[in-house]
This record gives structure tokens, C-alpha cells and sequence, in this order.
């Protein structure tokens, strides 16, 4: 009996194991096709610097070629020829740099937001607030928050940031979307790490002296940042992968202009961005499926994949680092 | 009720028919009693009898508590009412410093901690820091065994240095009296002895009020003893008296041990 409800456990273990092996090997096998090259610098810099754009196949003098747009231009110009039969492919081409940035300003945008917004909130519930009715229905608002689906989110940000607030699908919207999504879980913790510091620190600083603000601003906030850290890693993860947040609010299928072409200085919060999460959804759903198109979803689903561990592994260094700054 | 055997001419801290509640619940009946400058005074009492509370009202640390609340009387540090309505308890709190029943020094360097008080001032003149630093430390008579080490993190030090720091950091903003809360109770009897020299050498320039569960410890350091009792003062006197040949009776069963 012992042993077999033993194995029972492991086996569920190895079957998530096994879940995870797939999900992460189907990835970076497929995935490492489309963005490592076997030449120097051995990795498909297209894939990195270039606008996704449409793949053209063609034969040519008994070769099969494939081009993207640009380049397909160029060489029916330079045979002086503008009648080939190509098959076009859309989005098969080029590359997935507009998508890693707009992924990369939506995390530091709605981060920093999540941030302030969140330890402020946690800092009052955990220092100021006094137990009372309101607070117990803050502290039940802030819980089914973090319950809310995240296209509702969606839904609430298209309706109160593009329309109401006429921002349109911008980065701003997009921002704040993302901001309200991944507050709860910034606050709950926050209050978490605010809470783990030692009310001798509070009571000893008051004793001398200190007003309230003081005391929390040099004795408890400081110490209470590895915990705060620790959080936004979650968000992070959060925030840079959920498609339904932006579906409405702040992404758009394929833009002319990178982020920081803009022609004034607050046109750039106010316009629309591409964004990884989004791109897989477009180029595995929008358009037709075929052999090139599986190539793009890949490469940009292990290129994702990358990023977000990248982030998360920085963040837990960062925060180790810290922690052995200041011990008590 | 209560009467010290020879009337004080000055007097640090003056408490006049203080009742103090928590909620509904009546920690201290009606206490009166003076504190002279430049004295040790001790609190005594079994557990619960108030002796802490009535400490933690001296400096307003009992804001903190939300249910907690003066009944009827006063607390005067001369002359001044503290509960008055244009009385800042910030500023209170610098003139009267507290030392902890369990150390708590902060996370930060030696210098860090002892000069905490002046930087929420806002006095950040490294000569001025360096000298307070220095002073303070050798009136915690800990100066000797961390001169070297400033920078080192207060969390390095043994428990008596620990609360020797502690001391260190109440006395740095030169209040004029010190409350301190069972300070020794956590620490050996090496280390209690050095906290017990440090506080006869103090009180020449603090008016020191100590709270103490250890009744050789009051007979040891204190001039004046207040025994208290469910929340009453039962008797304060001078500590010779209180030790050797109380008023009550009560006062009396608690010295020979017969409860508490």
C-alpha cells in the first residue's frame, strides 16, 4: 500500500516533469532552428534586427530562393524583371525586433507603475491604516482583483484608457492595463515583506525621535526591498507574457515605425506597439498555417521564452545580492 | 497612599492621579508619584502590575496602541503636561530616550546606528557626527571595544554590546531622562554587570527610571524604588528602606518572595 501510493506520487511528479521537457524541448528545438544559424555569428541576426515582413518563394534559374519584401524588390529590379512567380507568405520573413521591443517598454512601463502604485498601497494597509470595516473591504477588493480574468482586464482597459480617456491603442493604455493586472500580487507581497521587518526597528526609531514617515522611509522600507523584489520577478513574468491585457489596449498586428521614431516627444506615449506574446498569437492563428509560418512562431516563442528567464534569473541575482546586504 | 520619606525639591517627573486604560481594561488606579532629577528610580512589581505601561507613558510610546488611552490625571516633565494639546510627542521623544527590554539594533554600521537620532534631525556635519559618535560611545563604555569598527554591522556585537549600543544611541541625542525596560533581562550576568555600572555612571548626568524584574538589581542600582500591584503604586521610597524595612505589608511579602 505504502509503496504503491509512493509511486503513484512520483509518477504524477515525472508526468509534469515530462509536460515541461516537452513544452521547453519542442521550443528549443524548433525554436533554436530559426534563430541560431550554423555560420558565424551563429545567430540569425535577421531574426533579431529586422520587421517581420512577408516571405516570398520563388525559383529562379532552377534554384529555389526565398526573400523577404525589401530584398525581393531589389533583386526583380536588379534582373530588370518584374513578373515572377512567387509564393508569398506573410509574416515568414524578417524579424522580430519591433515585437522584443514593445515587449521590453510594456515591462519597464507597467512595472514601474505596478511598483509605485502597489508598495505605496502597501505601505498604507500594513503601516497607517487602522482595522475598520473599510479596510477589511479594501483587503477583500485587492483579493478578488487578483481572481479577475485576464481579458476582463483587457475589456476594462479598452473601455476606460482607449475610450474614455480617448488615449486610443497606445503604450499608455497598455501600461496602466497591465499595471492594475499585476497589482494585487505586488501589494499582497509588499505587505508580506513590510511585515517581515521587526517591529524593534519601528519602535526603536520612533523612541528617538523619528516621525512615522521617517521611520518607514529609513528603517523599514530599505529592508523590506528583497521581499518587494521578489515580487515584481512574478510580475514580470506576468506582465510580459499575458496577450489579452493588450489584445485591445496597446498591440498591433504589424507598425511601419519603430517606438522612437516619433515626430514629437509625447507622440511616443501615445502610440500603439507590437509585442511578442501577441505576434505568436498573429502568426499561429491570423494567418494561414504552413512549414514558414512555423518557423516565425518558434523562433519567437524560444526568443520569448529567453527573455522572460533572462529577466527572471536577473531578478532573483539581484535580490540574492541584496539580501546579503542586509541581513538582520 | 504612598509617600517618599523625605519630600524632593526638584522633580523630573511628576504623575498626579493617572488612570490608564487599554480599551475598557484599568492598567493603572490612580498613581501618584514624583521622579527626581538625577536619580535612579526603579519600577518593581510582578508581571502585569503596570510598572511597563506607566514606563511607556513617560515618552508617548503607548500612542502606538490604538485602544490605549489616558482615564483621568496627568504626566508632567517639568512642569509640562505631555498629554497637552500643543505638546509634540516627536519632540517629547527626544528629550526623553527609551532603551528596549530586547536590543534592537538596526541593521546598519556601528557609526550608523549611534548617530540615527541626529540624522532624522537633519544634522549631518561629519566633525559634529564623529564627536557625538565617540562621546556617546564612551558613556556606553563601549567606545574601547568597537573604535576599530565603526563600520562594522551593529548585529556583530555579543548581546551586552548589543544593548550597550542601544544605550549608546538613546544618549546620543542627549535626552534628559532615560526610560529603560528590563533592559538586562536578556543578557548574562557578565553583561548585566556592565549595564548596571554604565547606569550609576549616567545618572550623573540623566535622570534614569528603570523597570526590573530582578529585585537585587533594584536594591543594586536604583536610589529610589516604587513597588507597584495590580496596577497601584503600593509604596515608593528610598531603596535602602523599601529593602530593608518597607511600609506595607504587601510591599513587604513581595521583597521576601512570598508571591510575584
Amino acid at each position: 500500500m505504502e509503496t504503491g501510493v509512493c509511486w503513484a506520487i512520483r509518477l504524477g511528479t515525472y508526468l509534469v516533469l515530462l509536460a515541461a521537457a516537452c513544452i521547453f524541448l519542442t521550443i528549443g528545438i524548433k525554436g533554436s532552428q530559426t534563430v541560431f544559424t550554423s555560420k558565424w555569428p551563429f545567430v540569425n541576426t535577421e531574426f533579431f534586427t529586422e520587421k517581420p515582413s512577408t516571405l516570398y518563394v520563388f525559383e529562379w534559374k532552377g534554384q529555389k530562393l526565398e526573400m523577404n519584401d525589401d530584398r525581393f524588390r531589389a533583386f526583380k529590379a536588379a534582373n530588370k524583371t518584374e513578373d515572377i512567380q512567387a509564393e508569398s507568405y506573410a509574416h515568414s520573413a524578417g524579424g522580430i525586433l519591433p515585437c522584443i521591443v514593445g515587449t521590453v517598454l510594456l515591462v519597464a512601463g507597467s512595472m514601474s507603475i505596478a511598483l509605485f502604485l502597489g508598495v505605496s498601497s502597501a505601505i498604507y494597509l500594513s503601516e497607517y491604516s487602522r482595522p475598520s470595516v473599510v479596510l477589511r473591504l479594501i483587503r477583500l477588493a485587492i483579493m478578488n482583483l487578483a481572481g479577475v480574468p485576464s481579458i476582463v482586464f483587457g475589456l476594462f482597459g479598452a473601455a476606460l484608457f482607449v475610450y474614455y480617456f480617448k488615449w486610443n491603442v497606445s503604450l499608455l493604455a497598455g501600461w496602466f492595463t497591465l499595471a492594475f493586472m499585476v497589482l494585487p500580487v505586488v501589494i499582497t507581497s509588499s505587505e508580506e515583506a513590510l511585515k517581515s521587518v521587526p517591529q524593534g526597528f519601528r519602535e526603536g526609531a520612533l523612541a528617538l525621535g523619528a516621525t512615522k514617515w521617517q521611520t518607514i522611509r529609513t528603517n523599514v522600507l530599505p529592508y523590506a526591498i528583497p521581499g518587494i523584489l521578489t515580487s515584481s520577478i512574478l510580475g514580470i513574468a506576468r506582465v510580459a507574457g499575458e496577450t489579452a491585457p493588450i489584445l485591445f489596449t496597446a498591440a498591433y498586428v504589424v507598425r511601419d515605425n519603430y517606438p522612437w521614431e516619433v515626430s514629437k516627444w509625447t507622440d511616443f506615449f501615445f502610440q500603439p506597439v507590437q509585442a511578442l506574446p501577441y505576434h505568436i498569437y498573429v502568426v499561429s492563428s491570423k494567418i494561414p498555417q504552413n512549414a514558414y509560418t512555423e518557423r516565425m512562431q518558434y523562433g519567437t516563442a524560444f526568443v520569448f521564452l529567453a527573455i522572460v528567464l533572462a529577466i527572471s534569473l536577473g531578478s532573483v541575482l539581484l535580490r540574492l545580492r541584496l539580501r546579503s546586504k542586509l541581513k538582520w | 497612599m504612598a509617600t517618599p520619606s523625605q519630600a524632593v525639591s526638584q522633580t523630573a517627573v511628576e504623575v498626579e492621579h493617572l488612570d490608564f486604560l487599554y480599551g475598557d481594561f484599568k492598567a493603572l488606579h490612580d498613581v501618584n508619584l514624583h521622579i527626581p532629577p538625577h536619580k535612579v528610580t526603579a519600577f518593581i512589581g510582578p508581571s502585569g502590575c503596570g510598572k511597563s505601561t506607566l514606563l511607556r507613558c513617560f515618552n508617548r510610546m503607548n500612542d502606538l496602541v490604538p485602544e490605549a488611552r489616558i482615564g483621568k490625571g496627568a504626566i508632567r516633565i517639568h512642569g509640562t503636561d505631555i498629554n497637552g494639546a500643543n505638546v509634540d510627542p516627536i519632540e517629547l521623544r527626544k528629550r526623553v530616550g527609551m532603551v528596549f527590554q530586547k536590543s534592537n539594533p538596526f541593521p546598519k554600521s556601528i557609526y550608523e546606528n549611534v548617530i540615527y537620532g541626529l540624522r532624522i534631525q537633519g544634522r549631518a556635519k561629519r566633525a559634529e557626527l564623529d564627536e557625538v559618535v565617540e562621546r556617546s560611545l564612551r558613556q556606553a563604555a563601549l567606545w574601547d571595544e568597537v573604535k576599530d569598527r565603526l563600520q562594522e554591522s551593529g548585529l556583530s556585537l555579543s548581546g551586552g554590546q548589543q544593548q550597550r549600543l542601544c544605550i549608546a544611541r538613546a544618549i546620543a541625542v542627549e535626552p534628559e531622562i532615560i526610560l529603560m525596560d528590563e533592559p538586562c533581562s536578556a543578557l548574562d550576568p557578565i553583561a548585566t554587570s556592565k549595564v548596571e555600572e554604565l547606569i550609576f555612571e549616567l545618572k550623573k548626568h540623566f535622570t534614569i527610571v528603570i523597570v526590573t524584574h530582578n529585585m537585587q538589581q533594584a536594591g543594586r542600582c536604583s536610589d529610589l524604588t516604587a513597588f507597584f500591584y495590580l496596577g497601584r503604586l503600593i509604596e515608593i521610597d528610598r531603596t535602602e528602606k523599601i529593602f530593608t524595612n518597607p511600609s506595607q505589608k504587601q510591599t513587604e511579602d513581595y521583597i521576601t518572595g512570598r508571591f510575584g
